[in-house]
Parts: C-alpha cells; structure tokens; sequence
C-alpha cells in the first residue's frame, strides 16, 4: 500500500440548476494518509459536504469528475455494490445533524447492527452485544437501555453519540467526519474528540474533519485545507496555518472568532455571503468580491496554489498585499451593502 | 404496545355506549311503533294496548333501551316490517355478499396500489412516473359509477367474459366447487371497479410519501452503512412512506364494507349497500337502524384498526 | 436597578406512567433558581443540554407553567394568581433555530409586521416604514421584504428574527442559543449587531447558550446552571479568571483554543479537571444530587459549595 491512505485528484462535484450544471467542488485535490487529520474548513455553501458526499459516493443526482483513490483502489470508478461493501465498513461517515439522521422507525440497536451485519460475519447475539459496547464507548449511559430505544426518545447529544456509534462500529480506515460535535456540549465534545484519537491510535485511521469550529481545528487537526467557493484557497500543516495564516479568507474567518483578545470590541466582519452555486463569477480570484477595497491588480487572472513555505499552499497573490479592514470601514461598508445590496 | 392496544380499546367502550343509545333514539323518534303496522286494524284499541304493556312499550326509554341491548346481545334485532323476517336474516346473506367483495376490492387495492406507488415515487419524473401519475389524475377525475359501467359493458356485455349481475349463478348447490367459482366469477367485474378506481389514493399517497422519504438524511446515512439499494427502499424508505396509507387502511376498510351503492347498483350485486338504500326506500326502519347501528360501529372499529395498525408501525405514536 | 428578578424559581415537568397515565414522579427542569439582571446588561446563562436554560427562558416568555417562586420584571409580579399585567410586548425572544422558528409561508413582510400588528392600530404606510427602518437596522437590504425565509442565508434569517423581536421595541431580550446554528463568519455578524442594538436600544438581555466564548463576548455576568440550579454566578471576569466550581472549570477547559501552542496543555489540563471532576462532583451535590445553595465569595462572585464557606 501507498503511503496514501486517500487521495483525491481534481474532484469536481457538479449540481444541477435549471437544467444547468454548477460545479460546488472544483477541481479540489489533497490527500490523507493513515493517522492523518485533515480538518476541512470553511462557511456554508464552500463545498466542504459536498466534498465528503463525492468521497462517499452520497450524491444521487450530482455529476463527479475527477479521481478518488482509497487505499489504492479507485472507488470513483466503483459501482454502487463494491461501494457498499467500502462505506460503512473501511470508509465510513459521521453526520452533522443528530435529529435527522436516525430512522425514525427502527431501534436504535438495530440501526447500528444493520451495519455491523453489512460488513461483517457476526452472529446476531454478537451484533446485539457489540451494538451495546458500541453505545458505551461513545459515552451513552445505560446502553442496554438505550440500545432498546427509538430516536424520538433520545436528546440530540445522545442521538449524534448513536451517529457516531455508527461510524465507528466497523473500525474504519477512513473516518469522513462532517461537523461531528457542532450539536454537542463542550464535554460531550470533547468526549466524542477524544474517541476520533483513540479511533486513530487503536487502527492508524485517517480522518476528514468537516468543521467551522477552528477551536476544534487546533487541537485535531494535523493539516488544514481552507475551502471557499469550491477551491481549496489554502493548506497547510495545522500549526503553520494558526501561527502563520495567509490567504485573506483564513485571516477574515480566523479574525472572526470572540476570543480574549477580541472582549470589547467588535468582531471581524466578512462582507458579503459565499455567493449561491449559478450566481459565482469563476473567473478570477472567488474571493475578491468579499475584500472590494483590495485593488484588481493584487489578484492573479488565473489564481493558482502555490507552495510558499513547505507544504504551505495558498491560491492567488492576493495575499502578499491584503489587510484586515479596520473596523470603521467595517461599519460603513455593512451599511453600503444595506442600501445598495439587493438580497 | 399492549398497553396501548388495551386503553385505545377501552376508549371505544363509552363510544359504543353513545352510538347504540343514539341509534336507539332515532328509533323512537321514528312515527309509530312495532305494533302499529303489523296488526289488523279491526282490533280493537284496547286489545292494542294491552299488548303494547305486554311487549313493553310503555316502559320509560331507558328500561325499552336495556331491553333493546339485552335483545341485541341475544342475537334478536328486531324483525323487518318490509320482509316480515327477523333482521338477521335480511342481512346475513347480504352482509356476507359484501364481506367477499370488500375482501376482494382492497386486496386489489394494495395489491396494485402498493408497487405502482413505490415504483411511481422511486423513479419519479420518469416516463413510468408520468404514467402512473396521468392514470391517477384520470382515476381522480373519472366517477365510480361511469367506471363501473364501462367495464361491465366492455368485459361483461361486449366481450362476454364475465356475468353481468347477481352474487353467484342460479341454481348452483351451495357449497360445492363450483358455487365457490361461480361467487369468484360474480366478484371480478365489481370488485376491479371499486379497486381501480380506490387505488389512485393509495398511489399518490405512497408517491408522494416515498419521494419525501428518500431525501431524508437517514436515508443518506443507510446508504453510507452500506445498505444496498434494495434494502434502502424495502428497509428504510418504504416503512416510513407508508404512515399515511396505514393511518388510512381501517378507514378504506370500513368504506368498503358499507358497501359500495353504485357499484352494488350497477352489478346488481345483492349487497349491504343497496339492503341499505332500499330499507330507506321502503321505509323499512328496523332494518334501517340495525344498519345505522352497525355502520357507526364499523366507524369506530375502524378508527380503532387504524390506530392500532399505525401504533405497531410508528412507535412515536405510542408515547401519547 | 434590576430590570428582571427571579427568585427560587422552579419548573416542574410531571412524569406520567402506568396504565391509567397517573404521575409517577416529577423532572425537575428548573429547582430553585434565582437570578438577577440589572437594567442595559446582559446576562449568560450558560449550562449543557438538559440543564433547564431554556426551560427558565421559556418560563419568563410565560411559555411554561411555572411550579414555584416569582419572576419580576420592572418591579411588577408575572408569576402568581391574578396575573392582569401583559408585559409581552416588553419581552421578547429570539430563538436558537433561525430555519425553523420563521413561518416559511410568510414573507419576510409579514413575519416581522406580525407583533407591530398585534399591539398596534397602524395604517399600511407607517407599517411599511416601520418594518423596512427595523430591515435596515439588522442589515438587509429593503429588497427582502416580499421575500420568504427560504431566499435567506442562515445569517440573514437569524436577522430577520431579531428584526421581529425587536419591533415592539422591547426592554428585555430572551436569545436562546441565537448563533449556535450559524457558521463562524455569519455568527461575528449576528454577534456584533445584537451587541450594537443592546447598546443603541439600553436592551436587557439574557443571552441562553452552551457555547461560553460566545458568552464570554457578549455579557457582563454569567451565572452556570445544572440541573436546574446554578452552581456558580459572578461577572464575567469572575467566572473566567477565579471559576470556582469544579462543574464551571470543567466546562471553562472543555472549550478548545485555537492557540496551537497551547494544545498540549489545555488537553493535560482538561484531562485533570475530567479527573478531578469524575472524583470529587458528588461531593459537590447534596444527598439529593442537587447543588448546593450559592454563598457569596466576594460582591460579584457566588459559588455553590458544601459547607459554610
């Protein structure tokens, strides 16, 4: 096997919009190797899920292009049958919303001895019994109580720890982890954080991380891809990116968080919202409209990631140049976009 | 799950109650009593009287409705001032008539109903879809009765597949092979009109139920498990988009059996619908009323079906 | 001056069970809370799921019957018999679900002239200037007035719920986790707003939500509930700096930084503070499990700890 437990090349993941397609992922490719996290980042709307649906194969009416090899094997070109036998078993998926994500119908043991069954060869009392050792890893009380229960029984917190129970039940290889512990509490969090590690140090698995919490992000992540508008604008070891953050978008979003430092004052603003799939201009640097005091000149025609420092990507040369706007300018460019915006 | 089934039924006692006590006093309310169709007008008034204290009539309402229940519980419904014989024995035959053909309209129903509305809701916008969904509005638009007659006329009267009225063939001994046959025989032509038409509900429901349900994240997470496609659909997708069909099945059930007058009509099918409409006609209200009685406790026997059938498959109903 | 007083506030949901549906016992959502918010401030009530921060929010909306104890807001009674006063206009809610608390039939219009037609005689000129001056004062353009909630970003909609709380000009604002469902950007936005409208309209608010960066940001105290009780209530300043419950430092370590350098540690620290925790909480509950009345540790600063402190 490669060094590579995941590799992705040029994935475009295109959406139908009034008969027309809009790529949400664009030409996006990074790797993951065991033991690895990559944490994904961005607003929503940056492609970040749509990512993790194309890596699953989730996507039923989305055009992919593009590469994905998965331990070697290139699942993009798979069919629905060898897929299944990957996902869920050695690739496996954490959900982001708990209230939704669990069949309404069925027990909760069921809904994770349906996978235990899928990809393995238990018996039926072993897969009860697991369910059951499952519930108690993730850190659900009474599991054998739980375990008997429908969703609607449960609180949010205990319906993302039964997702996760899920994810995890057949010791995946690669962990795609979409927003994991959005819905939780801080402790249940870092509960749930703790059990992706020891997920890592049991198995060696690599995880895909989807998160806007870049908290999180510090403290799992050992590289970081920043997503805006369907490119990958920057990427880089965690630390190289907290200590030394350079594209204009992970500067904005960094600056954006309440932080001690921030007590006081007002927090960064970006102007603007991620613009929707049909309406994106995809020429050019994607996020010029939303920093319109830099000059045109600072973008490249045709923004490329470029190494700057080692394994430091960023795309466009708008960053050599680009300064946080200062907080008045702030103000008044909010109320331009009130006046002359138009929804 | 029991102890739902066992207080949802205990509900149905005091509903039942109110039922037979105001089926009870339509009775009364109705002019005359037993007494005053069925005897010579040469008797004299007295001897009427009389009479009506032996038979009870001048008891207070509440001791005649005792007796009434306690009557019921007896199996003795009264007698039928139409046909001078015991109610029972009116409607025996005919309720029987409309069982079989209940019986045979909603196994049609799901039967066809249940995959044209998966297939219709898996692979909607389809040509297939589009299909299904045209016969659907077309089923929607076009009246039980005209349906009916356009099939008795094509397979009963221009092809000669079928008979064209009655229950079974005369002159056939009944519980013979061929009297079995024969009530088949007669079931077929009514039966597929009440269903072709019943179905486009249960199509569209399903339909559209299915269409929700596939976008559902839970869904999205079968597949991710692995489930197969089949699985999803069979497993996951179909349970949850059959709620509204089976919150509907006890209903669909008893409409049924009451009896399907334009058809009963049409078919010439001796049936419990048209026993229903000619007891009206006739003026035959101890007939009448036993089926008032009967109809409202199909009601309540059919609200109780659908509760109990949506409570063994949704369990957030259980709760409450 | 304290705009809302609440004192020994309880909630009590009954369990039913049983054949005949009998209460079996009771969940004590909110048990004996009393808490204080002076008129302009703000005030976190902080607490994880299950904690009864909503339960309390809900219990001042009036949307929740109340077991025990007084709310009062302006020096006038809202809890009790004979309750005649109607402070709804006053008080008013955001909510957590900025996708689900807009009626979705309803144009942005309608949603936010909704409680200015309830308590008030307007003709459709002054409506219509009223509504587009409350669009204009959270940011969004006049363009969105005819439009439904679904047009809008997860921000914008988030605005379009404080346009409608605000629009009665309310004095006290209940925000139930009102940015927890929004991304980092969107959430800075929001925040930075609601802090200016606080400002600009002397609003009282308490702002109900799990996250205590956000907290942290935006209120002057901060009380941290559990199970229905607070187990520590002081300044911001207090709680961060000298947080004296074990069940508070818990939740203070439990926040992952985004100071690289510092993850090591903060993950040592938070594996202590688990340690200490899962050791001694017990001890920090009476026999009933419940925490212990607050005692003052300084002007501000008050804890809940066994014994006389």
């Amino acid at each position: 096997m490669s060094e590579k437990l995941l590799e992705v090349n040029s994935l475009t993941t295109s959406f139908k919009i009034k008969g027309e397609y809009f790529p949400a992922v664009d030409d996006v490719s990074f790797s993951i190797k065991p033991n690895e996290v990559l944490a994904l980042v961005g607003e929503s709307g940056s492609g970040k899920s749509a990512t993790a649906f194309s890596l699953m194969g989730l996507h039923t009416n989305a055009r992919i292009k593009g590469e994905v090899l998965f331990q070697d094997r290139k699942i993009s070109e798979m069919g629905a049958s060898r897929m299944n036998k990957i996902r869920g078993g050695d690739m496996a998926m954490i959900f982001q919303d708990p209230m939704t994500a669990l069949n309404p119908l069925m027990k909760v043991k069921l809904q994770i001895m349906e996978t235990l069954k899928i990809h393995g060869s238990r018996s039926k009392q072993e897969r009860q019994a697991y369910a059951i050792e499952l519930l108690d890893r993730v850190g659900i009380p009474r599991p054998d109580r739980v375990a008997e229960a429908f969703p609607h029984e449960l609180s949010g917190g205990m319906r993302q720890r039964v997702v996760i129970a899920v994810a995890i039940a057949n010791r995946p290889k690669l962990l795609i982890a979409d927003e994991p512990t959005t819905a939780l509490d801080v402790t249940i969090q870092a509960q749930i954080l703790d059990l992706i590690r020891e997920l890592q140090d049991d198995l060696g698995s690599g995880v895909l991380l989807i998160t806007h919490d870049l908290g999180v992000v510090a403290e799992m992540a050992d590289r970081v891809a920043v997503m805006y508008a369907g490119e990958i604008v920057e990427i880089a070891p965690a630390r190289e990116l907290f200590k030394n953050p350079q594209h204009p978008y992970t500067r904005s979003l960094l600056n954006s968080l309440p932080s001690e430092e921030m007590l006081g004052s007002r927090l960064h603003v970006i102007q603007g919202v991620v613009p929707a799939l049909n309406r994106m201009d995809r020429t050019g640097c994607r996020f010029a409209p939303r920093i319109p005091w830099m000059d045109a000149s600072a973008h490249e025609d045709n923004p490329q990631l470029r190494e700057i420092a080692d394994q430091h990507f960023v795309r466009c040369t708008c960053y050599k140049s680009f300064e946080l706007k200062p907080d008045e300018a702030d103000i008044e460019a909010e109320q331009m976009n009130v006046e002359g915006g138009n929804g | 799950m029991l102890k739902f089934t066992i207080r949802r039924l205990l509900i149905t006692f005091p509903q039942l109650i109110l039922l037979s006590v105001l089926v009870f006093m339509l009775g009364s309310l109705m002019p005359g009593d037993a007494l005053s169709g069925l005897i010579d007008p040469n008797i004299p008034a007295s001897a009427i009287e009389e009479r009506r204290e032996e038979l009870g009539l001048n008891d207070p309402w509440y001791i005649q409705y005792r007796d009434w229940v306690f009557a019921m519980f007896q199996g003795d419904f009264g007698t039928s001032i139409f046909h001078q014989r015991p109610v029972m024995d009116v409607i025996g035959g005919r309720l029987m008539n409309t069982v079989w053909l209940s019986l045979f309209s909603t196994v049609l129903i799901y039967l066809l109903g249940l995959p044209l509305g998966l297939v219709s809701g898996r692979y909607n916008d389809s040509l297939l879809d589009t299909t299904i969904t045209g016969y659907t509005y077309l089923g929607f638009a076009t009246p039980q009765f005209i349906f009916g007659l356009v099939l008795l006329w094509i397979f009963g009267y221009n092809l000669d597949l079928f008979p064209t009225g009655g229950s079974v063939a005369p002159g056939i001994e009944p519980g013979s092979i061929d009297y079995v046959l024969s009530k088949i025989n007669h079931l077929v032509l009514p039966s597929f009109a009440i269903a072709l038409i019943g179905l486009v509900g249960t199509v569209q429901y399903l339909r559209s139920g299915v269409i929700e349900t596939k976008q559902k994240d839970f869904i999205v997470l079968a597949r991710a498990k692995g489930v197969s496609e089949s699985s999803v659909y069979n497993r996951h997708i179909f349970r949850n988009s059959i709620l509204p069909i089976a919150a509907f099945f006890g209903y669909e059930i008893v409409a049924l059996l009451g009896g399907s007058i334009f058809i009963e009509m049409i078919y010439s099918y001796p049936g419990m619908g048209r026993l229903f409409l000619d007891s009206i006609s006739t003026r035959d209200f101890s007939v009448a009323n036993v089926l008032i009685l009967f109809y409202g406790f199909l009601a309540i026997a059919g609200a109780l079906l659908s509760d109990i059938i949506l409570s063994i498959i949704d369990p957030r109903i259980r709760i409450k | 001056m304290n705009l809302l007083e609440i004192k020994d506030l309880k909630v009590h949901f009954p369990i039913k069970g049983g054949f005949f549906n009998t209460v079996k016992d009771y969940v004590k959502a909110v048990d004996g809370l009393s808490i204080d918010i002076p008129q302009g401030t703000a005030y976190g009530l902080v607490g994880e799921s299950g904690s009864g921060k909503t339960t309390t929010g809900k219990a001042i909306m009036g949307l929740n019957h109340i077991t025990g104890g007084d709310i009062t807001y302006d020096s006038q009674l809202l809890t009790g018999k004979g309750k005649t006063i109607d402070v709804r206009e006053d008080i008013q809610m955001i909510f957590q679900d900025p996708y689900s608390s807009l009626n979705a039939r309803k144009r942005v219009f309608d949603i936010i002239a909704e409680p200015i037609r309830n308590y008030h005689k307007r003709t459709k000129k002054e409506l219509l200037d009223e509504v587009l001056g409350l669009l204009g004062r959270v940011g969004l353009p006049p363009g969105s007035l005819y439009k439904y909630p679904h047009e809008f970003s997860g921000g914008q909609r988030q605005r379009i719920g404080v346009a409608r709380a605000i629009a009665l000009n309310p004095k006290l604002i209940i925000a139930d986790e009102p940015v927890s469902a929004l991304d980092v950007s969107v959430q800075a936005q929001v925040l930075n707003f609601m802090q200016e409208i606080q400002q600009e309209m002397q609003l009282t608010m308490m702002f109900i939500a799990h996250d205590l960066g956000v907290v942290r940001h935006m209120c002057q105290y901060i009380g941290i509930m559990y199970q229905g009780r607070l187990v520590e209530e002081g300044t911001t300043e207090d709680i961060f700096r000298n947080p004296q419950h074990i069940y508070t430092k818990r939740l203070i370590a439990a926040i992952p930084d985004t100071d690289v350098d510092q993850v090591e540690r903060n993950l040592a620290l938070r594996n202590a503070i688990k340690a200490e925790y899962d050791e001694s909480f017990s001890d920090n509950l009476d026999e009933e499990g419940r925490a212990f009345p607050l005692q003052s540790i300084s002007e501000t600063h008050k804890v809940a700890l066994p014994g006389k402190g």
